[in-house]
């Protein structure tokens, strides 16, 4: 029986990928994730690993690029301004199919904003920040454990697609301690043989195709046969309380689990409301969106953040029910109450027959 | 029967490839000399290029070794991503005026400050050459480019920086070195350089550092054989030509 | 007899020229012909002159010369 111990979410994360097999951080100091470089640089030279603290965010996904073009497991992590900062190294990683991790733990925007928790990284996250057609994987974990889960199986998503996976997480869970159960370390043994100094052949690592024989046309239509393949093969989510409601919360991270608890409180009230959570944001679990909107009266969608989860419920529902939004704006988290309110006041407001 | 021997043969660590760079361009020279060191010193497989952006962008299609294209001003930060994982290779990054004392400024500092186990290559040519002859970092007072018409003014524009001053601050760094390729002599002497820098790092000695005063007659208006003499009566005048650091000296 | 020999990849020459102030002897010109490129090669004008210094080689940016000797 594997002990459970308390942990930081921002420590936790880091631990678990270094028993994934990150045994390389690149990263610069930004609020609110500052424990994760801190635990990287006490933790990696005691694993043999390499701790840098770049001199930039700039700086540090392109060492990121470097190191994991010649098939190490390295990573990095910042907050929103800092992953602005990243936007062009992400767009490179992709393009040349190198195998990433990239930690948002999300602040207050847009601008320096604040260090508070926030959600409003969705966009640049799951619709490309960068320049260019690529796309990024990314998870949004809702508790420490998942954080610690999904920092452990990154590096392997990652190497198994040769692209960058990112971790899209808020202020609030880099910044709680929960009880967590720590994976195992695993044996890694990557020397992949596209890697630069690993390949039999000689291997060059770039995006440029300039000449109509290199085909920029042909390289791109192989990312995107690429991404219809991750898409088929990663649809990630949770369904809670959904099979009998007549309502939908659709949430993910930190706010899914407010919503959670939201939910638990209207069932009392006889409100018969589920939540969608969306845990793989790209790609987004489209389909199953669909199957549970179908049938509801009304969607919610609960973000902090302005109208950004909900294009891809949009996208995803087809128009299949009304959906109305929650929002939270500028660094700030939702209570319970509030979005207990919210709903319940809108379903009464419809002529229906609960009362709020 | 006639004994033939060469004296002077393409390495073999060259492309067969024609370059796209100007006649006379001083990269060609650069390029060929680093292939040979790295045919001498038998380091093909071993060595890992981190390509600029710049003309030099290219370099993989004439140097045959594994090479990374790094972002604008980012080799020296993906070179230390791949030395620090990789430290059993050879990791070079050659860079350019914009790419390593523009967008790169931090970068290049840093990685030096750090005193990374990498050779850095510096091809000075006072302008920004691929994207037609804008002003860089290292363009003269007085040198009219695309964004000077009139001249660099000091007032508007500033002095030209000097890479090799500017890394000799730094404690960290282990070797440093202007040099020219404007003649088969200084050609010859700047291989010993070369050779030296990346010797330095099988030796795990540190950082080295190699700035090489070099021509973009195109972007310069001028002959090969007028702009190599600039060289010589302009460009030397602001950027001496001499050893900064060597930590074998010591 | 000792012979050196220069050997001029015609197709690759740019014309830039910077070998011709580097031949002590004087034996590099540039051709009147013109080659796929649209340059105008360099050749040789008197062989028997070159005393295999290579300095032409040495300079050449695009790898165009290569020498040999030969003792016969």
């Amino acid at each position: 029986m594997k002990d459970k111990i308390l942990m930081k979410g921002n420590e936790a994360l880091a631990e678990a990928a270094i028993r994934g097999g990150c045994r390389y951080y690149f990263g610069y100091p930004i609020t609110p994730q500052n424990e994760v470089p801190a635990y990287m640089s006490k933790r990696l030279p005691e694993v043999g690993g390499v701790f840098i603290q770049a001199e930039s965010e700039t700086a540090s996904i392109n060492m990121v690029y470097g190191a994991c073009a010649s098939g190490a497991r390295a990573m990095t992590s910042s907050s929103s301004p800092g992953i602005s900062l990243m936007q062009e190294g992400i767009s490179y990683i992709a393009g040349s199919e190198v195998p990433a991790v990239i930690i948002n733990v999300m602040r207050g925007g847009p601008g320096l904003g604040n260090i508070s928790p926030s959600q409003a990284d969705y966009l640049q996250s799951v619709k490309g920040g960068g320049h260019g057609d690529y796309n990024v994987i990314i998870f949004a974990p809702s508790t420490v454990q998942e954080l610690a889960d999904y920092a452990y199986d990154s590096f392997d998503v990652a190497f198994k697609y040769r692209n960058p996976v990112m971790i899209l997480a808020d202020g609030v869970l880099g910044q709680i301690s929960e009880g967590v159960i720590l994976p195992e370390f695993k044996e890694i043994k990557d020397a992949p043989e596209w890697a630069l100094g690993k390949g039999k052949e000689r291997n060059i690592i770039r995006s440029l195709f300039l000449n109509p024989e290199d085909r920029l046309t042909t390289h791109n239509i192989h990312l995107q046969e690429k991404y219809r393949r991750i898409e088929k093969e990663i649809q990630y989510f949770e369904e809670y309380k959904c099979e009998d409601a007549e309502y939908l919360i659709v949430a993910y991270g930190t706010t899914s689990r407010i919503c959670k608890s939201a939910i638990d409180n209207m069932r009392n009230n006889g409100i018969k409301i589920g939540l969608f959570r969306p845990i793989s944001l790209w790609p987004f679990p489209y389909a199953k969106l669909k199957e549970n909107a179908a049938s509801k009266e009304t969607l919610f969608v609960v973000e902090m953040a302005y109208n950004q989860l909900e294009q891809d419920v949009r996208i995803g529902v087809e128009g299949a029910a009304p959906i109305e939004r929650l929002n939270k704006l500028g660094g700030s988290v939702f209570n319970e109450e509030e979005i207990i309110d919210f709903i319940s006041n809108s379903i009464t407001l419809k002529g229906n027959k609960y009362v709020g | 029967m006639s004994d033939k021997k060469y004296l002077y043969k393409k390495t073999a660590v060259l492309t067969d490839k024609s370059s796209h760079y100007c006649p006379g361009c001083s990269h060609g020279l650069v390029h060929k000399m680093l292939a040979e060191i790295i045919e001498e010193f038998g380091i093909q497989k071993k060595t890992i290029f981190v390509a600029p952006v710049g003309c030099a962008v290219l370099l993989y299609d004439y140097i045959d070794c594994d090479t990374l294209e790094a972002a604008h001003g980012r080799a020296p930060a993906s070179a230390t991503g791949i030395k620090r994982s990789n430290p059993d290779n050879v990791v070079i990054a050659y860079q350019g005026d914009g790419d390593l004392l523009a967008i790169g400024m931090a970068e290049t500092i840093h990685a030096a400050n750090r005193g990374e186990n990498i050779t850095v290559i510096f091809i000075n040519n006072a302008i920004y050459g691929m994207t037609g002859g804008q002003m860089a970092p290292t363009t003269l007072v007085g040198q009219k480019t695309l964004t000077t018409p009139l001249g660099r003014n000091p007032s508007n524009e500033g002095y030209p920086i000097g890479a090799c001053e500017l890394l000799n601050t730094l404690t960290a760094p282990y070797f440093i070195e202007r040099c020219k390729v404007n003649s088969s002599k200084t050609a010859i002497y700047t291989k010993k350089v070369l050779k030296k820098a990346i010797t330095n790092q099988m030796n795990n000695k540190g950082y080295s550092f190699v700035e090489i005063l070099s021509n973009c007659n195109t972007n310069w208006g001028m002959t090969p054989l007028d702009a190599n003499k600039w060289i010589d009566e302009n460009v030397e005048k602001i950027f001496p030509v001499k050893n900064f650091r060597d930590g074998d000296a010591k | 007899m000792r012979k050196n020999v220069v050997v001029i990849n015609k197709e690759r020459c740019k014309s830039c020229s910077l070998c011709i102030p580097e031949c002590s002897r004087g034996i590099i010109k540039i051709s009147p012909e013109i080659n796929k490129m649209g340059y105008h090669p360099i050749y040789i004008e008197d062989m028997s002159k070159c005393i295999g210094c290579t300095l032409c080689a040495i300079i050449c940016p695009d790898s165009v010369i290569e020498v040999y000797r030969e003792e016969d």
